[in-house]
């Protein structure tokens, strides 16, 4: 019998690569003004070293492609891989099916982040000089170095446990110091209201570039880390007499998705279940090990958000819905399902 | 040569003492199996010596202070079956195997082909590579018993620690695993050290039994010494025949008359 370990087979990668793309393709064709799939393809392949192609397209339409739809679309496979990924490794260091990348408390710091910036009338920079996306990221790292350094110390808990519960704890306290400066200044509810839905924003390649360098380091050391993210799941102490520091490996993961989820959320604000359906249904579809999740759940997460904003833009035009509202209207019936699931297998 | 050497080994829980100053000999090749009532500290002084709990006093392995061992070190000496191991819900039985070769891999590294050879020679051994592709939550108890130990093999340590290995299974599968045991331990020179409740089975298995009590080591020698009706009802507080039969002493408990 010739088996090996648990590993990624090349047609499920492809698969994964098919969704990615046919998601870009279909976030660069559809939407209000009227582009046809060939004119997109020619208009891409024009671009290629030693091909020329004409695709009868004009200028504002070329714009169209290359400025809005584009580096909306790829920051939404940047925002969806980040969060998704973030969130199968959070389920892996947690031992808990059922965590995202906010358990520790990220959403709520960036959402007390974003409140400080608007009420103190920020919020209308752009790109690096922006203080929106900035006190965003400050807050999200905030509140998750608290949480870990309330969790991580002098706990007669377990330590994952201890994470956990010192997460709900910094969670509600940033989000009731949030509610508290809101109610004071009621005129920015609505701002804090958008940031809070998630939205992919649109200030072109100026947040691609901010956000690229982060997905990029945090989603390589995730994925070189998910070898050994297996292991984690036979509980602290057995992981520890096979040879696992386990403490290291779950401070590298942790801070890595944190770090990670702080980026993402900055640029795209609160986008929710992601980080769950994503992973679930990979782990669904190709099995259980983490080798195998995770980078599957990098290219499906960053496809799944592509779609999910075409979704927001296409269904009550002109206007936009907010992702985070698209993402939770596919994402609760999903969550309920995941948890009957996890409730049978038990 | 002693394989593992405990002096005066304390554990406390809570400021209470749980072990209170055991000394312990292993010798190498041996097997010492660990017996006493419920609580008193057979599984602690297990994990002390895997290096899972923090112990005072000294543990040596292979003549050197765990203390400065380093993990992974320290695993590619001593592997530890759990009395109640974790199988992940869905995990297949080699990856879960695989498991042991954790401390022959760097920190980024995969497991490569000669990682899988000994993890199908450790479930080879065990008479199990039938389970190799199957996922362990479809397991029987013995069948998840032999993954466990697979899993310790794999680790190719040649220290051996098992918490209550028998505890799950039926007479027929308990005498299975410790035949299986005491095969794999000549074969590969391995030093068993195990803990029981099943006196009669300890005493026909091991080398040497320590019966430990309220954290210290209160009898230890061959089987006929420390389990005699005498030690059984003074530790156990049990009323208990034992017989002399030529496999070793049998442990039975009489009801008492009402």
């Amino acid at each position: 019998m010739s088996l090996g370990p648990a590993r990624l087979r090349v047609w499920w990668l492809a698969s994964g690569g098919l969704a990615v793309l046919a998601a870009s393709l279909a976030g660069l064709v559809l939407g209000p003004a009227d582009l046809g799939l060939g004119e997109v393809l020619a208009e891409m392949a024009n671009r290629l070293p030693l091909v020329e192609v004409d695709s009868g397209l004009g200028e504002r339409q070329q714009a169209i492609i290359w400025e809005i739809r584009l580096p909306r679309v790829v920051l939404g496979l940047l925002v969806g891989a980040m969060l998704a990924t973030a969130g199968g490794a959070y389920q892996g260091v947690f031992r808990n099916p059922l965590a995202d990348p906010y358990l520790l408390g990220v959403a709520a710091g960036a959402g007390f982040g974003v409140t400080l910036a608007i009420v103190s009338g920020a919020g209308d920079g752009v790109g690096i000089l922006d203080p929106v996306p900035l006190s965003a990221f400050a807050g999200a790292l905030a509140a998750v170095t608290l949480t870990y350094l309330v969790g991580a110390t002098g706990s007669r808990l377990d330590p994952v446990t201890s994470l956990v519960l010192s997460g709900v704890a910094v969670a509600s306290f940033f989000t009731a110091l949030q509610t508290f400066i809101q109610q004071r200044e009621s005129e920015t509810i609505r701002q804090v209201y958008f940031f809070v839905l998630g939205q992919l924003r649109t200030a072109g390649w100026n947040d691609v570039a901010l956000l690229a360098p982060y997905t990029g380091v945090c989603l390589t050391v995730i994925l070189l880390v998910r070898h050994r993210l297996d292991a984690l799941g036979v509980g602290d102490e057995e992981a520890g007499s096979l040879g696992l520091d386990v403490k290291r490996m779950r401070l590298t993961t942790v801070v890595a998705a944190s770090l990670g989820t702080a980026a993402a959320v900055s640029v795209s604000g609160l986008i929710g279940f992601v980080g769950i359906i994503v992973p679930h249904t990979v782990r669904l579809l190709f099995g259980t090990s983490y080798r195998v999740i995770l980078p599957l759940t990098v290219l499906f997460g960053g496809a799944f958000l592509v779609l999910a904003d075409i979704v927001a833009r296409l269904v009550v035009q002109p206007a936009e819905l907010p992702i985070g509202v698209v993402t939770a209207f596919l994402g609760a019936p999903f969550f309920v399902l995941v948890l009957r699931m996890a409730r049978r297998t038990r | 040569m002693t394989a593992i050497s405990c002096k005066s080994v304390t554990v406390s829980f809570d400021g209470f003492e749980v072990l209170n100053g055991v000394d312990l000999d292993v010798p190498s090749g041996g097997w010492v199996t660990v017996v006493g009532p419920n609580g008193a500290g057979k599984s602690t002084l297990l994990r002390a010596i895997a290096g899972t709990l923090a112990a005072g006093g000294e543990i040596l392995l292979d003549d050197r202070p765990i203390r400065s061992l380093a993990r992974r070190e320290r695993a590619r000496l001593v592997a530890f079956v759990p009395q109640e191991p974790v199988i992940p819900t869905g995990m297949r039985v080699l990856d879960y195997v695989l498991l042991g070769r954790i401390s022959h891999l760097g920190f980024f590294e995969i497991e490569g082909r000669d990682d899988v050879e000994v993890a199908m020679s450790a479930l080879r051994d065990l008479d199990a590579v039938q389970l190799a592709d199957r996922t362990a939550d479809t397991l029987s108890g013995g069948e998840r018993q032999r993954a466990v130990i697979a899993r310790a093999l794999a680790q190719e340590s040649p220290v051996l620690l098992l918490d209550e290995p028998t505890t799950a299974l039926d007479i027929g599968h308990q005498q299975e695993v410790l035949d299986l045991i005491d095969g794999l331990r000549s074969e590969r020179n391995l030093t068993v050290l195990a803990t029981m409740h099943d006196l009669t089975l300890a005493g026909q298995y091991a080398g040497l039994l320590v019966m430990l009590h309220d954290g210290v080591v209160a009898a230890c020698g061959p089987a006929s010494e420390v389990l005699t009706g005498e030690t059984v009802s003074r530790y156990y507080g049990v009323r208990a025949r034992v017989i002399d039969d030529e496999a070793g002493p049998i442990v039975v408990p009489v009801r008492r008359q009402c």
